[in-house]
């Protein structure tokens, strides 16, 4: 399976032509053979919305979400957006979307709210993390932030996860160090490096490129194969289509060689993770 | 301290992102040309030269904006930079007009009249904006907007600022990055209002103090203690920390007096590039 990491320039709180964007770049992903194509976090929207975020959101059962199934018969699509729920509550959501049917939604969990970041103060934060399957294998979404704390790839290794989706809108921040890229893009690299060959799953993350309000994306997408290495990498902070060969024998491959997902012990995790909380929820003075 | 260390920056990974800042957002409020003053010192040089990479040296609109106060250096290295910039200069003395404000002026003084020509330099070039569709550059360095040192509806205003996340020390490093001509680097930096007048007579310390001091305070959240405990002189520090204080205001606009649900710079916050 060929996917295609879609890292784009969304305009900001602009939801018509960001899906007209989304169509163009699934068109010439399908025709360069993309069987899938992952979008960045709020490619429908932008991300710096501050207050337009509610008038920029979409219901799943809305006509954006219909069109992007239509969009989905091309092309199997992983993308994100502001989700109006029941309860006035907005998520900062990603669909997983193909053959015309929405297979999965997931919820951002951590949403940053330190720095430059406030997404608690317009998002509900989401309470599952689920892997789902696809004609692809066991898929799970994390969105941006998910990807830095290690409990949402933990989960997703426990449930099988094969093709782990990333979609990032990462600004771009350090600008001291050299090596001609912002520092906060080296460190997500590691996480992907990580992940790929802990649970033996390909990682595909793609980050959004492109400047709202002074603030640069950095893009740099990546996608990492399941011994951790590199399979192909974005242009830093320019939009691009970035190719990869997503194959399920390597995943065999490499989980033979290093079965740490065999070895692995979600029972003990568990049950000395409830201890550390009991422990944690004990007064202490 | 004789030698602070001033923070590093990667010149390369600057250049492309503050080109891209300008094009990007310049194309964004549907502006493709740029227009800046040239002051012939270091701030504005970068600023030039970025913008004509950022829209390409025809698209830039700079001038130079003397009185009859003015070194006339300060002229002579404006056009060393647009001629290596690529940029053409013009020139627009402001004697006549500055001469009249301050005749209705009662008593001005040295401050008070630098005030006046950076507020009639705001002017001039927010006038060119409008009459050649382009975005106003501003060129105040991060360790001017901390010290307070710009002049507020004067230099401090501008559409788009590249420079505003650089320190002193980073500007310069950046300037050679660029091709910067030497001697606009390596004079010491003067606002030009008076004669022999420095910034760093005027502020009581150097550059590379107050980088040093900052980027500790600022970047890295050090406290004032724990830079005097590393060596700094206890004026120093109080002294650059009650600039960053004093001049709070400078950073933000006007407070409006809250009455409604929802105020704007309150409950009513958008992103300036709302819908583009």
């Amino acid at each position: 399976m060929k996917a295609a990491l879609a890292q784009i320039a969304p305009r900001l709180a602009d939801v018509p032509a960001n899906l007209a964007l989304h169509a163009e770049t699934v068109h010439r992903a399908a025709a360069a053979g993309a069987g899938l194509v992952v979008f960045p976090e709020l490619s429908l929207s932008g991300y710096l919305l501050m207050e337009a975020a509610p008038e920029v959101a979409i219901t799943l059962d809305g006509p954006e979400m219909t069109r992007l199934r239509e969009l989905s018969r091309e092309a199997a699509l992983a993308v994100g957006f502001v989700e109006e729920a029941p309860g006035g509550r907005f998520f900062n959501s990603a669909a997983f979307l193909d053959g015309g049917e929405l297979l999965h939604v997931h919820r951002k969990v951590y949403l940053p709210s330190h720095g430059l970041f406030d997404e608690t103060r317009h998002f509900a934060a989401g309470d599952r993390v689920r892997c789902f399957d696809t004609r692809f294998g066991r898929v799970g979404l994390l969105v941006c932030r998910d990807f830095w704390h290690l409990g949402p790839a933990y989960l997703l290794g426990c449930q099988d996860v094969d093709v782990m989706c990333v979609l990032s809108a990462s600004p771009g921040r350090g600008a001291e160090s050299g090596g001609g890229r912002f520092e906060s893009v080296t460190s997500v690299a590691l996480l992907g490096d990580t992940y790929a060959r802990s649970f033996g799953c390909h990682v595909l993350h793609t980050n959004r490129a492109g400047v709202e309000e002074g603030v640069t994306f950095a893009g740099g997408s990546e996608a990492y194969g399941p011994s951790g290495e590199r399979l192909a990498r974005g242009a830093d902070e320019d939009p691009d289509l970035v190719l990869v060969d997503v194959d399920a024998d390597a995943r065999r491959a490499a989980r033979l060689r290093m079965p740490f997902l065999k070895e692995e012990r979600p029972h003990l995790i568990l049950r000395e993770l409830q201890r550390v909380l009991a422990e944690r929820a004990a007064p202490r003075y | 301290m004789s030698s602070p260390s001033v923070p590093h920056l990667d010149t390369e990974l600057a250049t492309r992102v503050l080109v891209r800042f300008l094009r990007d957002e310049a194309a964004r409020a549907g502006f493709t040309r740029l227009v800046l003053g040239l002051s012939g010192g270091i701030d504005s040089a970068v600023a030039a030269f970025l913008a004509a990479h950022a829209v390409g040296p025809e698209n830039v609109v700079a001038l130079a904006l003397p009185w009859r106060g003015s070194n006339p250096q300060s002229l002579e290295h404006g056009r060393l930079v647009a001629s290596a910039a690529g940029i053409a200069l013009g020139v627009a003395d402001l004697t006549a007009a500055a001469d009249g404000l301050l005749a209705v002026l009662p008593a001005p003084t040295p401050h008070r009249t630098g005030n006046v020509l950076a507020r009639l330099r705001m002017v001039t070039l927010w006038d060119r904006s409008l009459a050649e569709r382009a975005l106003v550059v501003g060129t105040s360095n991060k360790t001017e907007l901390l010290l307070g040192y710009g002049t507020l509806h004067g230099d401090l205003a501008s559409a788009l600022n590249p420079l505003g996340d650089l320190w002193k020390c980073q500007v310069r490093a950046l300037a050679r990055h660029l091709g910067v001509p030497e001697p606009v680097i390596s004079k010491p930096p003067s606002a030009d209002l008076w004669e022999g007048q420095t910034d760093e007579g005027e502020l009581g310390f150097t550059y590379d103090q107050a980088d040093a001091v900052l980027s500790r305070l600022v970047d890295a959240r050090e406290t004032p203690n724990a830079l005097v405990a590393a060596g700094f002189h206890r004026e120093l520090v109080d002294a650059i920390v009650r600039r960053v204080v004093q001049n709070q205001y400078k950073r933000r606009g006007p407070l409006i007096a809250k009455l409604s649900r929802r105020t704007v710079g309150w409950e009513f916050r958008y992103p300036r590039d709302w819908a583009t």
